[in-house]
């Protein structure tokens, strides 16, 4: 038993959500990296592109072109649309895995009902995005549907699964506080103060504020004025088209381009800081499963912070600096991936000591 | 469990519930629509324009104007109750990392259990009326969210300190 302890432990629910949740938001993120560098912007090339010709269409007077024109933005939609799910989906999944881990202690089931209810959540954590994925390419094919294709049949199967799951363990949760608890609950994880632990919890919640601070600005000086400019290019295209004034459709056309990159550059660092602050809180809570010596695991708790910090920073500045700040903020989010593959890594390597304090009666453990 | 611990992890359950299940009655009876509509509208204002007839445009792109002012509250109403929701639960196991007295930490949960229900709550109100009754109540439960999660950030770095 000592040499297997001291290799690999056997996959409790716990870790097994943890690794999971771990690496589906692992696959989350290089998916939307991928995306962000090979996809986002040819596609917003194209939206952009598929618009101009509508607005140019009016201007000929050509009716048809412009309709055409339109139904090519809203394919061109969908695709960024399935891709952006895709990736959102496994990250929240994957936030979703954490936070049940974490929970385990109070799911009043059997180690084989949780473990089995783990594996469930996962399965159903990757059928939906994969399923999403598909949906543009697979369409309606053989579907015996007549509006919905078996890709988007199997991401809701998918959706049905995870909530089942998540149904089971709060099952578990309400039997566990319907019943009596003389002593506190201990846990590893949760009663854990390590120094990796603290400037992980420090440095999330300090950017889940700051990710507020900046949504509250954005709300209070930038969103209306955003949302009303929207409306007046629109309308100033149009207008400018039924005059057949060109050169004014063509500017009107480059200010809704910039609003665009404006407003998505505001959502995205406001989502990002406040998303990349809570997985920091959440690994907070397993840095005594990451088995990698005390000032690695520092050091990676640091290398999560900066590339947190940095990728918001600078979407934020990529207004102004342009490629540089992208560049920045795409190596930003390559730190997160590696800081968070070294934890994952670290949770594979761990012996299985919590796990099996956590087994035994409270005046046994460790 | 103590109160606090209890009313962050069971109100931050309880607000994930609701965002979910609104989540799926908007994608089930209100998203298709209003993209449908939004698509609709656009192409009906350029395609007036381009028959030069500029009534019919400026009416469709004021369909677009309600619609898009619709969706987008309707998208971060679902996205912010769930978000929020998220941070209550992972706020609540770690509480006892916030170097504050029980009830001061209980008035921290409360308010921030307030203001993740409100503030959503104030956005979603907005897609019903454009008068300042919704406006007020969405900033007064996101200022909620904002003092509370600063309280919450000062009595971590107190806690570390002790």
């Amino acid at each position: 038993m000592r040499g297997r302890a001291e290799t690999f432990a056997p996959l409790s629910a716990r870790r097994l959500l943890a690794l999971g949740g771990i690496g589906l938001i692992l696959v989350g993120m290089l998916v939307g990296d991928i995306f962000a560098v090979f996809v986002l912007h040819q596609n917003a090339a194209k939206v952009g592109g598929s618009l101009s010709a509508a607005a140019h269409a009016a201007v000929a007077g050509d009716a048809n072109t412009v309709a055409a024109s339109f139904q090519s933005v809203g394919s061109f939609l969908e695709n960024r649309g399935t891709k952006v799910d895709t990736h959102v989906h496994m990250i929240a999944f994957g936030y979703l895995a954490l936070v049940l881990a974490i929970l385990q202690p109070w799911v009043a089931l059997r180690e084989s009902t949780r473990k089995k209810l783990a594996w469930l959540f996962l399965f159903g954590s990757w059928l939906l995005p994969v399923g999403v994925f598909l949906i543009h390419y697979v369409g309606l094919a053989h579907s015996p549907l007549t509006t919905i294709g078996w890709a988007s049949i199997f991401a809701d199967l998918g959706g049905v699964v995870v909530v089942l799951a998540t149904l089971g363990y709060l099952l578990g949760i309400v039997r566990h506080l319907r019943q009596r608890h003389s002593v506190p609950m201990q846990d590893g994880l949760i009663d854990d103060r390590s120094a990796a632990g603290s400037v992980l919890f420090a440095g999330g919640l300090t950017l889940v504020l700051l990710g507020f601070l900046h949504g509250g600005y954005y709300a209070a000086f930038d969103l209306n004025r955003h949302e009303a400019l929207d409306y007046s290019l629109l309308s100033e295209m149009s207008i400018a088209a039924g005059e057949k004034n060109t050169s004014a459709v063509d500017s009107a056309l480059g200010s809704y381009g910039q609003l665009g990159g404006e407003k998505a550059v505001n959502i995205a660092a406001h989502a990002h800081a406040i998303e990349f602050g809570l997985l920091a809180m959440l690994l907070a809570f397993f840095q005594p499963y990451v088995r990698l010596r005390d000032p690695w695991k520092r050091a990676w708790a640091w290398v999560l912070l900066a590339g947190s910090l940095g990728l918001p920073v600078f979407v934020l500045l990529e207004l102004k600096l342009g490629l540089l700040a992208g560049g920045i903020a795409d190596v930003s989010g390559l730190f997160v991936i590696i800081a968070l593959l070294a934890m994952w890594i670290g949770i594979v390597r761990y012996t299985g000591k919590i796990d099996s304090d956590a087994q035994l009666p409270a005046g046994r453990r460790a | 469990m103590i109160a606090a611990r209890r009313l962050l992890i069971v109100g931050g359950i309880g607000l994930a519930l609701l965002g979910m299940t609104y989540g799926v009655w908007y994608a089930v009876f209100a998203e298709h629509q209003e993209l449908d509509g939004i698509g609709k509208s656009l192409t009906t204002s350029f395609s007036a324009a381009a028959s030069r007839d500029s009534a019919a445009a400026s009416v469709a792109l004021g369909e677009y104007k309600e619609l898009k002012h619709a969706y987008d509250r309707h998208v971060d109403v679902h996205g912010h109750w769930i978000g929020l929701a998220t941070i209550l639960i992972v706020l609540g196991i770690g509480l006892d990392r916030v170097g504050f007295r029980e009830q001061f930490k209980a008035l921290l949960a409360a308010t921030l259990l307030a203001g993740s229900f409100l503030f959503p709550l104030g956005v979603l109100l907005q897609t019903l009326s454009r008068g300042t009754g919704p406006r007020v109540l969405a900033v007064a439960g996101s200022a909620l969210v904002i003092a509370s999660l600063a309280g919450i950030t000062l009595g971590f770095a107190r806690g570390q300190k002790g």
